[in-house]
Formats: structure tokens, C-alpha cells, sequence
């Protein structure tokens, strides 16, 4: 194949996952290497499966969590999580009997390996490069910072995966987005993807799969390229991508799921013929200059409706902008520092891993939660969970007055107890500031875990770095 | 699923773009396990006001709505997360086509599974779709058409097996189910 074309990343993945071709009456078929299923957007697929009779076909490419409708609220004296919302407790009873029926492994409500579905893939090390990922939940896109081909999809095709791990197809354009530069102190992974998305636009990445690449991605963590991929889909693209490399390498090598022994030294020989060729070409580039990023924050009801914090509230280009601003209660050329808020939500698949904790908590140390404030801090998994109470953090926010909970999806998705109510402000490290995403009447800005922690302890917008 | 070939209906509009999936169904009655009743549930943060009355001012409320089954929307309609319940929704409220300038791709995929047909059009027919609410328009997808009632056609797109499958009333899992050999052959395949 040497003197074949030049390949994109996820070009090579496509190729390797072609059961059959597309031809001009039918798409392709792609196979799926892995499915993490939960407890929303399953349970009309297991149904298919029981009406027609259909077995999983592979159940050990199959992982289940409970994230989206369960309570992050403590553990009774029993130890256990108590489901009090019934159709939420029918929702995750069904989930289990699914999986015992199915055989398939379940990371159950409560137990160590529960958390958010996109945390604990990477977490179990069940994510790997190379590896073609679905979920039904469109923040799938996180997995593919480990340079998998990782999209959320709909119930329907969860069906046809559990039924034929097979998915039919439409092949997507690419994408790449190059970050070149050095962050700035005090920028993080999440103001670079806030940045993107403002200039793509939420529509922007349509129809594409993007690839980041440029030297400020590959100084990211794993952690950060994971807050980055996670919100492809808010401009649109169904998958965003991140070549593998040494700091993907060294955080898989050990995971309980990842390829141990020669199997791992065979994997590793292979995820490094992944990344995209010298000459391969894309359907469409952006570039961007990291140290010219600043710490970003959403003005609007959708994530491209973003400013750098030290800016002001754009005039409306037309009527979906300004119905945007008069929900959000906010008027044309407005500075959004000092804002009053009341609420400060730290989790989600983007945010809530160990490394955002770590940097919301430098900011809680030695402070008090200002008394306008509700602060609420979910981790991401239950592993997490207990790493962060290992290393102190959930002292530091229980001392500051904060509220240390269960892992969840939490107030990201507000359908699991956790909301705003009408007309309450929050700034939220999640994915989503669409109208009553938090609550109904609910207005987000959304902002990393630093601005976040900032707006907690002194009860406005407020740029972290005069904080330090 | 009944297969979808010819209708007419009148317009009704939502000239707003980005509707994204939360407000065609928030997420909070996504806690059911079947598919049913979503309808009700449609846009409701727009459609019903906190103690569950109807916001006269919404368009769905209004009596032009009235089994009206063709959604002019702004662009980038079905923007957000990938929850089925949103076609569920639209399809069980009695939509069966949706408008626009352009459509999220994960959206799309759900609606063509759902006999919801997604169509794309160009922005100066949508433009008049928007100025000329309720107007009756009829929806071909054997002709991938269409029609206003002064003969003005557009064309659209359908990817042609979701169109072979909406024309037919069968799904893609029957389809996938017949390659089964090939899957076999490919997962005999060395892992790296």
C-alpha cells in the first residue's frame, strides 16, 4: 500500500470497518467495534430485538451505565441510591432486565464502574484508537479523542447494532481543524472548543468529521481532548478526532479493558499507522492560533452564541438572536463580567473528570461559595468520585459550600431532579445552553470548570485569572 | 410502517433557526420506555405555559394548525442530541414532513426511520414558505418533489434506501439482517 493515496485518520478507520461497500441503491455498511448503551435511549431498541426475536449479536462489544435519569442526590443509610422519580426507577429497572436478559455488562446505578457513559468508556480503557464507537447519545464524539470514530446515533440504530453490529452508513466529509500556538495561562480545553464552535457556528460541521490537530491539541491531556471532541456535535459534526500518540498510549497502558502484554505491543504497532498522512487532504480546514484564545462563556441559547469573557453581548443578526437574548434577559453590547448568577453547575460528559475537579477545587480553596450561590459539583463517574475524595477535593467543596453529589449527567440534562428553576442564571461547565436545557425558564452560560468556580465564590461572571 | 409515497397538506411555520431537539422534546419526558404519547409533549416549553395551558400565541395552538402535517422550520433544523423521541414527536403529532435550509444530520437519520421525511430546500422557496403561512403544498417522495399550488416544484434529496424503505413501509434492520455472511466474514478478521 505504499504507493496508495494519502489517508486522513478517519478515512483509515472507515476503510478498516467496510463490510460491504456503499453501492448507488444502498449505503455502507460499517461495522461497530463497541456500543455503551444507558438507560434512555435503549429500551425501544431491546423492544425491537423482543418483537422480532433477535438475539444481541455481540455482547461483548456491548457496555452499559445509568446516567441520564438517575439522582445524584446521597446514599441512604443502606448505601444505596434511592430512585423516588417512578418513571425514571421503571426506566433503570428495565435497563437491568435488558442486560441480564441480553447478557450484557452493566455498570449499575450506584456501583463502582457507574458514571456518565463517556466517562467510563475511556475510564474501563474499553475505549481505544481505531475503534469505530456509537452510543445513543450524541456526545459520543468524546471517544474520539483517542482517535476512534466515535457518533451518537438514534434508538433505531441502536437496534441495528445490538441486532448486527452493523450500522448503514452515508460516508461524511472531513473536517480538520488545526490549533497551533500555546494556551494562555488560565485557558483551558474547554475555552478552545467554546472558540471553535463561536467561529464554526452551531450548524457549522454539518455533514463533516472533524479532526483537530496542531501543536495545541497535541499538548492537550487526554482528559482535554476529551472536553474538546465532546462538543463536535454543538457545531454540528457528528465526530470529532484526535490522532493517538504517546499521551493517548500512556493513559489506556493498564486499564482494566485495554490490551495487555503482547496484544498490547501488537495494538500499539497498529493506533500508530492511525494518524492522517503527510499530504492527506481534507474536504475543508479552519485554523486557529491557541495563545491568542481567551477563557470563553455563552451569551445566548445555543453553544456558538459564545464571547471571551472580558467581552460584550453582540447585536442580534436577526430574530432567532434576539429571541435568544430576551430569554436569556441580556441586551446588545453588555458586558457579561459581573452578572449576578445563582447557580454554579461543575459536571457533565464534558467537565465533571478528575482534572476539571482539580482545577474548580484550586479555585474553592480557602474561599466560601458566595450567598447568592448554589454551587453543585457531580462527578463524572464513581470512580472519580472516590479518587477526588481520596485526594481532599470533596473537602475543599464541602468547606467552601459547595454540594458534593453522585455521578450523573446530573443538571446537564435536568430530567433526574437535578434543575434550574424559571429564570434562574447558572454557569455551567456542561455541553448545552439550549432554552430550559437546565429546567424549563432556566438560562445557562456556558464556561469552563475555572470560570465556573469563580462565578461561585464571588457570585457573578467573573474572569478566574484575577482570582490566582 | 405505513408507507409514505404522495400527500398534501397545508404549512404551518416556525421561523426560528437552530430548533434544536430540546425544544422539539425536552429531555424530561424522555423517561418513558415506549414510544408513545409524545405528541402531546411536542414543543411543549413553547406550547403550554407553566401550569400546562396553551400559549395562545403559539403557532400550534392557533386553529390554521389543525391537521396540518408539512413543518416549514428555520435552518438547522433538529440541532443537538440524538434522542429519537424528537421524530417520535413530530410523527406522533401528526407531522409528516419538515422544512428547511438545512437539517442536523443525526435528526435526519432518526426521521427517515420514522416515516418523518426531512427536506431541504433552497433559500428562496423556503423564504416564501415563510412568508406565505398555512399555504397547501403537496409532497411527493416517488417524484422527490415539492409542489405549490401555482405549479412552482422544487426537487429535493432522499437518500435513495431510505427512500426505497419509506416508499415501501419496511426498515433498514431486515436489510442489515441479510448481510449476516458478510458480517460473519468480517469479524473473522485478525484484531490489529
Amino acid at each position: 500500500m505504499a504507493d496508495s493515496k494519502p489517508r486522513t485518520l478517519f478515512e483509515k478507520i472507515w476503510d478498516a470497518h467496510i463490510v460491504r461497500p456503499a453501492t448507488a441503491a444502498t449505503p455502507a455498511i460499517l461495522y461497530v467495534d463497541l456500543q455503551l448503551i444507558h438507560e434512555v435511549t435503549s429500551p425501544q431498541a431491546f423492544s425491537i430485538l423482543r418483537e422480532r426475536g433477535l438475539r444481541v449479536r455481540r455482547p461483548e462489544r456491548t457496555v452499559a451505565t445509568m446516567d441520564h435519569s438517575t439522582p445524584t442526590t446521597p446514599r441512604g443509610a443502606d448505601g444505596k441510591i434511592k430512585v423516588l422519580d417512578s418513571a425514571a426507577a421503571a426506566q433503570i429497572s428495565q435497563l437491568e432486565t435488558n442486560c441480564r436478559d441480553f447478557g450484557i455488562e452493566l455498570h449499575a446505578l450506584g456501583t463502582e464502574g457507574q458514571g456518565i457513559v463517556h466517562v467510563i468508556g475511556p475510564e474501563l480503557g474499553v475505549t481505544q484508537p481505531g475503534m469505530t464507537i456509537v452510543c445513543g447519545d450524541s456526545h459520543t464524539s468524546t471517544h474520539g479523542a483517542f482517535g476512534a470514530l466515535a457518533f451518537g446515533i438514534g434508538t433505531s440504530e441502536v437496534s441495528h447494532v445490538l441486532a448486527t453490529q452493523c450500522l448503514l452508513q452515508q460516508k461524511p466529509k472531513t473536517l480538520a481543524i488545526t490549533v497551533d500556538g500555546t494556551l494562555k495561562p488560565g485557558v483551558t480545553a474547554k475555552d478552545l472548543i467554546l472558540a471553535v464552535i463561536a467561529r464554526l457556528g452551531i450548524g457549522g460541521g454539518t455533514g463533516h468529521v472533524i479532526e483537530y490537530r496542531g501543536s495545541a491539541i497535541r499538548a492537550l491531556s487526554m482528559e482535554e481532548r476529551m472536553t474538546v471532541c465532546n462538543m463536535s456535535i454543538e457545531a454540528g459534526a457528528r465526530a470529532g478526532m484526535i490522532a493517538p500518540d504517546e499521551t493517548t498510549f500512556e493513559y489506556l497502558k493498564g486499564r482494566p479493558r485495554a490490551p495487555q502484554g503482547a496484544d498490547w505491543d501488537r495494538a500499539v504497532a497498529y493506533w500508530r499507522t492511525l494518524p492522517s498522512d503527510a499530504g492527506a487532504v481534507y474536504d475543508r480546514e479552519e485554523r486557529f492560533e491557541g495563545s491568542a484564545l481567551e477563557p470563553m462563556i455563552t451569551y445566548g441559547t445555543n453553544p456558538g452564541m459564545g464571547i471571551p469573557i472580558r467581552g460584550a453581548v453582540p447585536t442580534p443578526d436577526g430574530a432567532t438572536m434576539e429571541k435568544a437574548l430576551k430569554y436569556m434577559g441580556l441586551t446588545p453590547a453588555q458586558p457579561l463580567l459581573g452578572h449576578p448568577i445563582d447557580v454554579v453547575f461543575i459536571g457533565s460528559c464534558t467537565n465533571s473528570r478528575i482534572s476539571d475537579l482539580r482545577q474548580a477545587a484550586s479555585v474553592f480553596k480557602g474561599r466560601k461559595v458566595a450567598s447568592n450561590v448554589r454551587a453543585m459539583i457531580v462527578p463524572g463517574s464513581q470512580r472519580v468520585k472516590k479518587q477526588a475524595e481520596a485526594e481532599g477535593l470533596d473537602k475543599i467543596f464541602r468547606d467552601a459550600g459547595a454540594d458534593w453529589r453522585e455521578a450523573g449527567c446530573s443538571m446537564c440534562i435536568a430530567m433526574n431532579g437535578d434543575q434550574l428553576k424559571p429564570g434562574q442564571y447558572a454557569v455551567s461547565t456542561s455541553n448545552r445552553n439550549f432554552e430550559g436545557r437546565q429546567g424549563s425558564g432556566g438560562r445557562t452560560f456556558l464556561a469552563s470548570p475555572l470560570t465556573a468556580a469563580a462565578a461561585a465564590v464571588t457570585g457573578k461572571i467573573t474572569d478566574a485569572r484575577e482570582l490566582v | 410502517m405505513e408507507p409514505l409515497k404522495t400527500f398534501a397538506s397545508r404549512t404551518v411555520i416556525l421561523p426560528i433557526d437552530n430548533i434544536d431537539t430540546d425544544q422539539i422534546i425536552p429531555a424530561r419526558f424522555l423517561k418513558g420506555t415506549t414510544k408513545s404519547g409524545l405528541g402531546e409533549k411536542l414543543f411543549s416549553d413553547w406550547r403550554y405555559d407553566a401550569q400546562g395551558g396553551r400559549k395562545a400565541d403559539f403557532v400550534l395552538n392557533r386553529p390554521e394548525a389543525e391537521g396540518a402535517r408539512v413543518l416549514v422550520a428555520g435552518d438547522n433544523f433538529g440541532c443537538g442530541s440524538s434522542r429519537e423521541h424528537a421524530p417520535w414527536a413530530l410523527f406522533d403529532y401528526g407531522f409528516r414532513a419538515v422544512v428547511s435550509t438545512s437539517i442536523a444530520d443525526i435528526f435526519r437519520n432518526n426521521a427517515l426511520k420514522n416515516g418523518l421525511l426531512p427536506i431541504v430546500v433552497e433559500p428562496a422557496l423556503h423564504q416564501r414558505l415563510l412568508d406565505e403561512p398555512g399555504v397547501e403544498v403537496t409532497i411527493s417522495l416517488e417524484d422527490q418533489t415539492l409542489r405549490l399550488a401555482d405549479g412552482t416544484t422544487a426537487e429535493f434529496t432522499v437518500e435513495p434506501f431510505a427512500r426505497y424503505c419509506l416508499l415501501n413501509g419496511v426498515d433498514e434492520l431486515a436489510f442489515l439482517q441479510s448481510a449476516d455472511g458478510d458480517i460473519a466474514k468480517f469479524e473473522s478478521r485478525p484484531a490489529y
